[in-house]
């Protein structure tokens, strides 16, 4: 009964089952090789599979860096101007703004006007959130 | 200080192996020289050990070389393009060694490289002068645009770039302090639960019963520093890449 079938498939469907694996594989290199090319053109951001949990990881420290290069550079001016406090008032605001800059270079909205087809590939996922 | 066995600060201290001065500086041969030389000689002796066959059906070291290969390739493709693809050696070289220093580091005994701000700040700033270097080789003057988004107001432009250069000077920052933080703290807390043990147990019975829980800590700890110890040489790594697109292409 059973090798029956099987001698059944191998004439019959073997044809077909080959066809089709040969579309399936040749529509997924396709998709590969657009893939490739879309990457070698430098689309700067990936999404790769550990992507989210190493952005996870960095946010933090990335906007405390911010603050702390903002603040260093107004104590360093206020030492060498002698204008305490408002070198240190002024870069602590400005290192915080850094801060956020970094922080949404990562997961905000680009601030860069993007081309329309670029901006149509790559945006698009993130629009309705 | 030293004799305390559950000191948890005592695993970073920096011991001179062979003392040499030159010029009053001081170039002795420590021990995270010593971990820093086991860190390249166990990377490159793994790869040249592991890809010797050269088989086409990769063994199971080959393999794994061949996967940190694709990895590193595929994350670099991914943040810089193709154009990126001639620093792959350089960043390689960085993922391998902090992944290595990070993982000797879990070995009892082990001296972390990693654990100290000054080794993971000349790394980052080995990447901050690749990345200003190059992108001024290559483009000119004209790099400097990177500081310049596109489409904002002349009135704000100051701010902006000024913000933009804070921004730029807190990589260096970000990406030492981060790595140097988490193996640092990542010790400190290994340490301090398997103090706990020592001293609980050393109560009697009660306490034997009672050093049950922080040991199953350590147990867990132990696992999550593993998984630090890779995650972090990964981010530094990947951070290394969008940096280093930042070099090549200046304009996004």
């Amino acid at each position: 009964m059973a090798e029956h079938r099987e001698d059944r498939s191998d004439s019959s469907q073997s044809e077909d089952e080959w066809a089709a694996r040969r579309a399936a594989l040749s529509t997924k290199l396709a998709e590969h090789s657009a893939e490739r090319a879309k990457l070698a053109e430098g689309a700067p951001r990936g999404r790769g599979g550990m992507q989210g949990m190493a952005e996870g990881l960095k946010l933090a420290s990335e906007f405390a860096a911010g603050i702390i290069v903002g603040g260093g550079i107004g104590f360093g001016i206020d030492r060498l101007a002698g204008s305490a406090p408002f070198g240190l008032i002024v870069f602590l605001m400005l290192g915080f703004a850094a801060g956020i800059r970094n922080v949404l270079r990562t997961v905000g909205p680009s601030t860069t006007p993007k081309t329309p087809s670029e901006s149509a590939g790559a945006e698009e996922p993130r629009r309705p959130s | 200080m030293a004799t305390n066995p559950t000191d948890p600060i005592h695993q970073f201290a920096i011991s001179r192996l062979v003392p040499i001065e030159i010029g009053g500086l001081d170039f002795s041969f420590t021990n995270s020289t010593l971990f820093m030389v086991l860190t390249v000689g166990v990377a490159a002796a793994f790869l040249y050990y592991s890809t010797r066959g050269r088989g086409l059906v990769p063994s199971k070291l080959q393999s794994i070389t061949e996967l940190t290969y694709e990895f590193t390739a595929n994350m670099l493709r991914d943040s810089a393009g193709t154009a990126g693809m001639k620093f792959f050696p350089f960043v390689f070289s960085i993922f391998t060694f902090v992944l290595v220093a990070n993982l000797l580091g879990m070995i009892p005994f082990f001296f972390t490289v990693t654990s100290h701000i000054i080794v993971t700040f000349a790394l980052a700033m080995t990447v901050i002068s690749v990345v200003v270097g190059y992108g001024i080789a290559k483009h000119g003057l004209s790099w400097f645009k990177v500081f310049i988004p596109s489409g904002v107001p002349g009135a704000i432009l100051p701010f902006v770039v000024l913000i933009e250069v804070i921004s730029f000077l807190s990589r260096p920052v970000s990406l030492s302090v981060r790595l140097f933080a988490n193996m640092l703290a990542g010790h400190i807390t290994l340490k301090v639960f398997a103090g706990f043990v020592v001293t609980l147990s050393s109560l009697g019975a009660v306490g034997v019963i009672g050093a049950i829980l922080p040991l199953l800590m350590t147990v867990a700890i132990t696992a999550l520093e593993f998984l630090v110890a890779f995650l972090q040489a990964y981010v530094f790594a990947v951070l290394t890449c969008m940096y280093l697109n930042d070099a090549v292409h200046p304009h996004h």
